[in-house]
């Protein structure tokens, strides 16, 4: 069965790794339903949140193949109930459109949503929410006329307590206490 | 950068320079100087235009690197990947930029898919021009991504170090593979201070992993308990040096051992334990028997679709205990029910004194009703038959009862290559070179080479077929130059032998483009001044393979064999392993 993954991986900031990555994606059909990068909590490292629909096992053969990667510090797989998520959205709507009605009232008070910009011709709106609730004021805009409308990629923290820096340190010990047994390419 | 206005060389800048010391180079030099550095010996290549900083400072270290100029970039891949194979230690391969380096992709993915350290060097354009569609500018960091384990662009000399010690660190580590180092031209001319120190730890990288006593105990006891156990051994065994612990497993435990294509000589096959070679014309009893066994001990093998037919009819009644250095392997195409992730030398080692010795004589007996019957319909009719045309079967047998031990034996890929697997007898471990996951045709004439290159205390015999022979025939031009001493036997059917085998099997026998109108060989071998001789009739065999290993320099024995001929057993597509087909009788 298919469901929602979000692929959360660090990695050291080196070009060309986002081209590793989604190679490996590729190359089993599957689609990139959001992708977003950014710096992590810890200096040097670079994340990325990527949201796939796949099965289980596919997922978890994927993330090997992904964390195989030399410049690949970890990978972290998750269901939609393991993480917190949002995602951001603006809207470019007519201002004539929207001042019609109680409709800023509504799009501030039930939306939680804010308005960035006034001008003569446009606002922008800005909403952070889940998917189905940009979704969902988008639908409500439409009729004030959207001249513009774009939304982020998911960006996600996990429910699990345990941080990156304890995995770095983790393996960063696991390298010094193990032997050296490699020899024969040596 | 500090740009160095000193043209002099140093008087310490010398061939040989210990890490630590300070020397003021262009970054041309600070590539070899790192590759001495890491115990480079012979480097495989073809110079060009974006390249020839290096190849000009490759002239002062002609006493400590030495470059064989093979005849096209595919050759020189090829090669260095063999040369790596038989000395343990990896290849190194250089090109140009443009056509120089995508020359090199067959053999970059054929490295990669056996799993063969090679680091490869090429240059690319002035860095300001990169990105320009420059003249024989091309992407190759782009186009070798998914063929490299790793791969990395440097446009500053002072990134060399660096970057050749990681590039080392990474091809020969873990599960071992291919590198590609692309190199801009003006950071070879580029003065830098050259200083160099071993990787030994990335951070991102994680080689292998630390065994967990309790999977290897829990594996110990699931052997221990199995009744028909079959051990599956791959290239892994060979590359993690884990030949002697293997053995010691099999005999202690009274399991027997199925090989992979390259996992051949990791078990000797005059062995009684020894099963014979897996998959699709692999031996019949453990093809057979992979669904008979009650647990399949993995070894250094990925279960590849040529070695498990229909997954799904795969070892059926089998519990799975896979042992792979690779993470990514286990459970990929076939769920472990334990997967240990580590080096299998390692892992057999800590593995070992938790067997008990047991005999499991009934089930071995298995094997043995069922290797007479292969015996009788195939190998016997294939290597003995005494009448009618040559065959490829009675000429590998011929030449691997004369043959010395410890001969490297090198193959191209088809049928003659499948007649090699089944019938030279290995006994001695990493003793064969052979394109495997990628099945590249074009191989064995550079990959001989190469073995030969890589080792002078070992016969190199090189086993290739007509078609494969000419899809790099002008690597025989660095043999002549190089005296490589290889001996190639060019089994020689007029056909693209596989191909127009499945053609008879599975397209009606309708010989689409495989029918071959040869040149004279050994006419054409003395073009290049090799020794060569044509044989078409079995009494000839003998002799002429005993002129071929006492000739010193390279040696061409064409041997015409039968034109149409089968190799079985075979696992025909979509079936499963115990379906192997024994024999066929051709229509045509």
């Amino acid at each position: 069965m298919k469901q929602e993954f979000t692929i959360t991986l660090f990695s050291e900031n080196h070009i060309g790794i986002l081209s590793r990555i989604t190679l490996i994606l590729t190359r089993r059909q599957i689609n990139i339903e959001s992708i977003t990068a950014s710096e992590s909590a810890v200096s040097g490292v670079h994340m990325l949140t990527m949201v796939v629909r796949t099965t289980p096992e596919m997922v978890q053969k994927i993330s090997r193949q992904i964390e195989k990667v030399v410049d690949v510090l970890k990978v972290f797989v998750h269901t939609s109930s393991e993480i917190i998520c949002q995602e951001m959205a603006l809207y470019k709507v007519t201002t004539r459109g929207l001042m019609s009605g109680s409709m800023i009232g509504d799009i501030v008070r039930k939306y939680h949503a804010t308005i960035l910009e006034v001008t003569p011709e446009y606002m922008v709106v800005e909403k952070s929410g889940t998917r189905a609730e940009i979704k969902e004021l988008l639908s409500l805009l439409e009729p004030c006329g959207v001249l513009q409308f774009v939304s982020s990629g998911r960006v996600a923290v996990t429910r699990q307590v345990k941080e990156l820096n304890a995995y770095l340190r983790e393996m960063d010990e696991a390298h010094r206490t193990r032997k050296e047994a490699l020899e024969f390419y040596n | 950068m500090k740009k160095n206005n000193n043209n002099t060389v140093p008087g310490d800048a010398g061939p040989v320079a210990t890490s630590g010391v300070r020397t003021e180079v262009t970054g041309a030099e600070a590539l070899l100087k790192a590759l001495v550095e890491e115990g480079v010996d012979t480097i495989f290549g073809y110079p060009g235009g974006a390249i020839m900083p290096v190849y000009d400072k490759l002239l002062d270290y002609s006493d400590s690197l030495r470059h064989i100029l093979t005849r096209h970039e595919q050759g020189a891949a090829h090669a260095a990947q063999a040369y790596a194979m038989v000395t343990g230690r990896p290849g190194v391969c250089f090109a140009t930029s443009g056509p120089g380096a995508t020359n090199l992709v067959t053999g970059i993915a054929n490295a990669f898919l056996d799993s063969v350290p090679v680091v490869f060097i090429t240059a690319q354009v002035t860095s300001s021009l990169i990105g320009t569609d420059a003249f024989q500018e091309t992407d190759i960091l782009g186009i070798s991504m998914p063929v490299t384990k790793w791969n990395a662009q440097v446009k500053n000399a002072a990134e060399i170090p660096e970057v050749i010690a990681r590039a080392f660190y990474i091809a020969r580590t873990g599960r071992p593979g291919p590198v590609l180092v692309d190199i801009a031209k003006d950071a070879q001319f580029e003065s830098m201070t050259f200083r160099y120190s071993k990787c030994t730890y990335i951070r991102s990288y994680n080689p292998a992993n630390p065994l967990i006593g309790r999977d290897i105990e829990s594996a110990a006891v699931m052997i221990n308990h199995a009744e028909r156990p079959l051990i599956l051994a791959g290239h892994g065994v060979i590359i993690s040096g884990a030949v002697a612990e293997l053995k010691a497993l099999a005999e202690k435990g009274g399991i027997p051992v199925a090989v992979t294509l390259p996992g051949i000589p990791a078990f000797s096959h005059d062995h009684r334990l020894f099963a014979g070679m897996l998959g699709m014309h692999g031996n019949y009893a453990p093809n057979v028997l992979t669904n008979r066994a009650d647990l399949i001990i993995a070894a250094g093998m990925r279960f590849d679709d040529r070695v498990t037919g229909n997954l799904k009819k795969y070892a059926p009644q089998a519990r799975v205990i896979h042992i792979d250095i690779d993470r990514a392997e286990i459970d990929k195409n076939v769920r472990a029910d334990i997967g240990i992730n580590g080096d299998a030398r390692e892992v057999l080692t800590a593995m070992l004194p938790h067997i008990r010795e047991k005999k499991r004589e009934e089930w071995i007996r298995e094997f043995r009703i069922l290797d007479r019957t292969e015996n009788e319909k195939v190998i016997k009719p294939e290597t003995e038959p005494g009448k009618g045309e040559l065959k490829m079967g009675e000429v590998v047998k011929v030449i691997s009862e004369l043959a010395g031990r410890n001969t490297v034996v090198v193959t191209d890929v088809g049928q003659h290559q499948m007649a090699v697997a089944r019938y030279y007898r290995f006994t001695d471990s990493n003793t064969l070179v052979t394109s495997g996951g990628m099945g590249t045709m074009g191989f064995g004439l550079p990959a001989a080479m190469g073995a030969a290159t890589g080792t002078t205390d070992r016969p190199v015999i090189a086993f290739i077929g007509d078609g494969g022979f000419q899809m790099t025939v002008q690597e025989l031009g660095t043999i002549m130059q190089y005296r490589i001493p290889v001996k190639i036997v060019l089994l020689n059917n007029s056909f693209l032998g596989m191909v127009r085998q499945w053609q008879e099997m599975f397209f009606n026998s309708r010989y689409a483009s495989t029918e071959m109108v040869n040149p004279d060989f050994v006419t054409l071998a003395s073009a290049y001044g090799i020794p060569a001789r044509k044989i078409n009739r079995r009494e000839e065999l003998k002799e002429a393979t005993s002129e071929m290993l006492a000739s010193e320099g390279p040696f061409i024995l064409v041997a015409e064999v039968s034109r149409i001929a089968n190799i079985l057993p075979m696992v025909e597509p979509g079936a499963s392993v115990s379906e192997v087909t024994l024999t066929y009788s051709s229509k045509s």
